[in-house]
């Protein structure tokens, strides 16, 4: 499998072989179970479907609990689909922990970014402020102009404007695996991850 | 919080001394020069520490050199650190002692010894 599911812990630093200061994310990641393989001949498309995490029979719904129970393991409370590794016999109840990966290796982690709700165009698109003084009336974080005049007499699609901020899926590729650890199921992976702590992210080669 | 203090727990040190602000220390920094490397001496005061026992944890030294101040933070378990002398303990009222940016002389009398 080229990936896991974890949860975010936090963050905070480690120190390198010469004594620099490395600031590192710990992610809790797997083992992931493997809830169903998908076939080109039965679904259309090769993949591994996992789950991670533990939720409560009564919090599931019926047709999800028919899933588990056919891939014989308990509920699972996040489900994501990875692709296969060719030549990999995959088999339902299979389980995947962080020895996936290895210390030194770049990895990939995505992530729901935390929400900012209705921001502005300076939180949102990085504006520049405009003057608070010199006559200006009151508009130091207003976008300015958006366009032209009579022609074309319209606004052009795309532009950027405020409205809703964060609570998206975010991807922060190249991330340096700085630790593996296979007993406790945590990751050490250089630099920043998005979301909140203790929010699901994706860990993929 | 208490997973990531046990994710890093292998890159805390144990052999850290008892110290706090209004103490003078004397840090045993590893320097690296090319391929050499030897260890300087900084001495001075510490005018506060950042971080509780956590891996984040540093703590800064003042001393005045030539009638200049100088200051440095170090981080408390940073392999680069070889060796920390607590040399006097001192006897000081708070925990961060900014007001001895601003005192002319010197400051390292004007600090009561612990008894």
């Amino acid at each position: 499998m080229r990936g896991l599911i974890g949860k975010k812990i936090g963050m905070t630093r480690v120190f390198d072989e010469d004594g620099r200061i490395v600031p590192v994310t710990v992610i809790e990641a797997g083992p992931c179970l493997v809830t169903q393989v998908k076939t080109a001949k039965r679904d259309g498309y090769e993949a591994v479907q996992v789950g991670f995490g533990d939720r409560k029979l009564k919090h599931t719904t019926k047709p999800l609990q028919g899933h588990f129970e056919a891939a014989k393991i308990s509920a699972q409370k996040v489900l994501v689909e990875f692709d296969k590794v060719p030549g990999f016999d995959y088999k339902s109840g299979q389980s995947f922990h962080v020895g996936l990966f290895n210390e030194g290796e770049f990895v990939s982690v995505s992530g729901t970014s935390k929400g900012k709700g209705f921001a502005g165009v300076i939180k949102r698109h990085n504006f520049a402020r405009q003057r608070k003084t010199h006559g200006n009336g009151h508009t130091e974080r207003a976008p300015g102009s958006i366009g032209q005049a009579s022609d074309p007499s319209r606004v052009f699609p795309g532009m950027r404007m405020a409205g809703h901020h964060g609570n998206s899926k975010v991807t922060v590729e190249n991330l340096e695996v700085v630790k593996v650890d296979i007993e406790n199921n945590q990751l050490l992976v250089k630099g920043a991850v998005p979301g909140a702590r203790n929010g699901t992210v994706i860990i993929s080669k | 919080m208490h997973k990531v203090v046990e994710a890093t727990k292998e890159f805390l040190k144990t052999d850290i001394p008892e110290f706090g602000s209004g103490d003078t220390v004397a840090v045993d920094v590893r320097v690296r020069e090319g391929d050499k490397e030897r260890v300087q001496r900084y001495e001075g005061v510490v005018i506060a520490r950042h971080g509780g026992t956590s891996l984040d944890a540093s703590f800064t030294v003042r001393k005045v050199t030539n009638g200049f101040g100088v200051e440095r933070i170090f981080p408390l378990h940073s392999p680069m650190i070889a060796n920390i002398d607590v040399k006097r303990r001192g006897k000081v009222r708070r925990a961060k002692l900014n007001y001895l940016k601003n005192v002319i002389g010197s400051k390292a009398a004007r600090i009561e010894e612990k008894r």
